[in-house]
């Protein structure tokens, strides 16, 4: 499904990831830790396209597409979700406008029928449910005052409601207590099977306990310097990143 | 270069009422002996009257038949549904009853100053000019020389008016550019409630038309008043006028500021707190765009202590557009205990827009609370990629974020009937700019 090969990337001149290797099959959960600046948001952004993460070598292959050519658009509806770190406050747009216009566009994509504002609006309260946002969020401006924990939900149900191929969730789990931690790994759990895939981005083991990934890469100096299956995760949590470092050098 | 100032004593109406003779002839000396402003003058520092004088609006506004295509057409657009209000409909200065509608309601009088009873005059002549400064304001000396007409609204003490008075002014081109004069006047007694929406429109981009338009709003004590003042006018359709208010004691003010593009547009909104525990809020939104010209000065006098003013202002500007805004509070010494907040906002959309910006305060008072800011952005890029993230295409994009900047004071307005009416017009402003750039590109 995705294919990362050799992945250079600089953001501000400042090089971050440093020949990132990657394969991920279809239904798949792969989990990537590591420490603080070691290039982990930088690859979600950096797969979504943002400006300003500027490919300097290296090749992306998302769904048999040259990903590195698509617009940031195009690699959404090509099935590709990033679940943002620090999600965007836009006050004055309507959630629901946003999240009514995101799913049409997807809609339209797969030559499937443009749901009316009625069938939508079922559908997103049945969602809100879902990841335990009342329904006024879809009243309210896009993120606009939520706190850190609605916000990620409010991710959380961009991604149900957008069913994408493959959902990067860039620390979703940060700032969760666990009630919330737990909802969020159901929320995720339940859309897993055979053909979506997932990269969960986290610093905390924890995660992990609720979401059982199939591999597990410790990211370091912008490379994949460990992957191992869940147990890795559990060795880092004892150990901390600083073994790994010493032996990648 | 032409002279203006004498063009336009040329243009004094020949019939007029002869009650507002006083009036006019005062109008008449005052705009005599100004001048037309240069880069100096500070009040007029980035707008130039270039367009007005090179313009020659010299011919008369002229009545048109309200069966013409243009006005069949105009009188669907104009139309706010769910506002359920009384319309007055306008065109090139000439009230039509044609394309008036709606029931009279008896708590609110509205009469043409030309059909003012004796009372009713009595009325008039004791408010009108008492609020709009000519001597301060030149464009409002020049409205008082061609006074011969104009709508008088009065709301008597504790009538509380639900059903909203839309008066509208349309334009439509003449064979000649020409030059009409608007007038209003809203007395509010003591204790009265009232929505006026004041409708600026026109039917094309090819306007040749300069309107000179003054309104007065005077709220006596514990007077509440929802006011519009909407500029969907065109391209060419030149605006030059005002708002002028006075708040007796507790009367509180909501009045609510648009202007659309047009290649000179200058508007005055000025508030005084006369009385006691005041309060205004004042907002507005500008959006220039091509090589459009708008600007807004609002000035708010804080003469009696208590008295509160919440103002917000912002603006897009677009393609070659330039948009002013300057924002004066001024706290007079006997102002204590006062509370203003002055806001402004700008959204640049592309390199070669400008906005001149100056939020200003002035005060003499030293028990207050005051405060101001002013903002110059351009498109959060952060912002575009979190839409353009989930699947939303780049100029799609663009259109929600301006929409949203703006969407914020249309969500909040009194009546949410015109918000409805508003968003797909401005909507409609958006995407077109969007397509522009793209064919640009």
């Amino acid at each position: 499904m995705l294919s990362i090969k050799n992945l250079h990337a600089t953001v501000e001149g400042k090089e971050i990831l440093r020949g990132l290797d990657l394969d991920i099959g279809a239904g798949e959960v792969h989990a990537i830790m590591g420490p603080n600046g070691s290039g982990k948001s930088t690859l979600g952004h950096v797969l979504t396209g943002r400006q300003g993460y500027e490919v300097t070598a290296g090749e992306v292959t998302f769904m048999g597409q040259d990903l590195l050519a698509l617009a940031p658009e195009e690699r959404a509806l090509t099935g590709l979700f990033l679940a943002f770190q620090y999600p965007v406050e836009i006050p004055g747009v309507s959630n629901m406008e946003f999240l009514k216009t995101a799913v049409d566009g997807m809609r339209k994509h797969r030559g499937l029928e443009v749901l009316d504002s009625v069938s939508f609006m079922k559908q997103a309260r049945e969602v809100c449910k879902r990841v335990d946002l009342d329904q006024n969020f879809l009243k309210r401006g896009v993120n606009e005052g939520f706190s850190g924990g609605e916000k990620k939900r409010n991710e959380l149900m961009q991604m149900m409601l957008l069913e994408p191929h493959l959902g990067i969730l860039d620390e979703t789990d940060s700032g969760l207590d666990i009630d919330a931690l737990q909802l969020v790994a159901s929320g995720i759990n339940s859309m897993r099977d055979s053909k979506r895939s997932f990269i969960l981005i986290t610093h905390y083991q924890r995660l992990l306990d609720f979401i059982e990934p199939d591999h597990v890469h410790v990211l370091g100096a912008g490379r994949i310097v460990r992957s191992g299956d869940k147990s890795l995760a559990l060795e880092l949590e004892d150990k901390g990143y600083g073994w790994l470092e010493s032996e990648a050098v | 270069m032409s002279d203006f100032i004498a063009e336009a004593l040329q243009m004094v109406p020949a019939e007029a009422p002869d009650w507002l003779s006083e009036q006019r002839r005062r109008g008449w000396s005052s705009w005599k002996s100004s001048s037309m402003p240069t880069r100096k003058t500070e009040d007029w520092k980035y707008t130039r009257l270039r367009a007005l004088e090179e313009g020659a609006y010299l011919d008369r506004a002229e009545c048109q038949d309200p069966s013409s295509p243009a006005l069949t057409a105009l009188r669907d657009q104009i139309h706010i549904t769910g506002l359920d209000a009384r319309m007055l409909v306008f065109v090139n200065g000439f009230y039509s009853p044609e394309l008036s509608s709606g029931e009279v309601v008896g708590n609110m009088e509205v009469v043409l100053f030309s059909e003012a009873d004796e009372t009713q005059v009595e009325t008039i002549r004791s408010h009108l000019g008492t609020v709009a400064d000519r001597d301060k304001y030149m464009f409002t000396a020049l409205n008082d020389s061609w006074l011969n007409d104009g709508v008088f609204v009065h709301v008597k003490q504790d009538r509380k008016v639900t059903t909203p008075l839309h008066v509208i002014w349309l334009t439509v081109p003449q064979r000649e550019a020409f030059s009409l004069s608007q007038r209003l006047l809203v007395v509010m007694e003591a204790g009265s409630e009232a929505t006026v929406v004041e409708h600026f429109a026109s039917n094309e981009a090819q306007q040749n038309s300069f309107t000179n338009g003054v309104s007065e709003l005077v709220l006596a004590a514990n007077a509440r008043l929802c006011h519009y003042r909407l500029h969907l006018e065109e391209e060419h359709a030149l605006h030059i006028g005002g708002v002028h208010a006075r708040l007796d004691r507790d009367a509180r003010l909501n009045s609510f500021h648009l202007g659309l593009g047009s290649i000179l547009k200058r508007l005055d909104v000025v508030v005084r707190h006369e009385g006691e525990g005041a309060h205004c809020d004042l907002n507005g939104i500008y959006l220039p765009r091509h090589s459009q010209h708008i600007d807004y000065h609002t000035c708010i006098e804080h003469v009696r202590p208590h008295c509160t003013t919440k103002e917000v202002f912002r603006g897009i500007i677009s393609d070659n557009a330039r948009a002013v805004f300057n924002g004066r509070i001024h706290i007079h010494p006997d102002a204590q205990k006062t509370v203003a907040e002055l806001r402004n906002k700008n959204l640049l959309t592309s390199n070669k827009a400008e906005v001149d910006t100056k939020p200003e305060l002035e005060i003499y008072a030293d028990d207050v609370k005051c405060a101001h800011g002013a903002t110059v952005a351009q498109l959060d890029d952060y912002a575009l990629y979190y839409l353009c993230s989930r699947g939303i295409a780049r100029e799609h994009a663009q259109v929600m974020l301006s929409t949203g900047f703006i969407n914020e004071l249309i969500n909040n307005l009194q009546h949410p009937s015109l918000g409805e009416y508003l968003k797909p017009v401005l909507g409609g402003l958006f995407a077109q700019q969007v397509t522009q750039t793209e064919r640009a590109e």
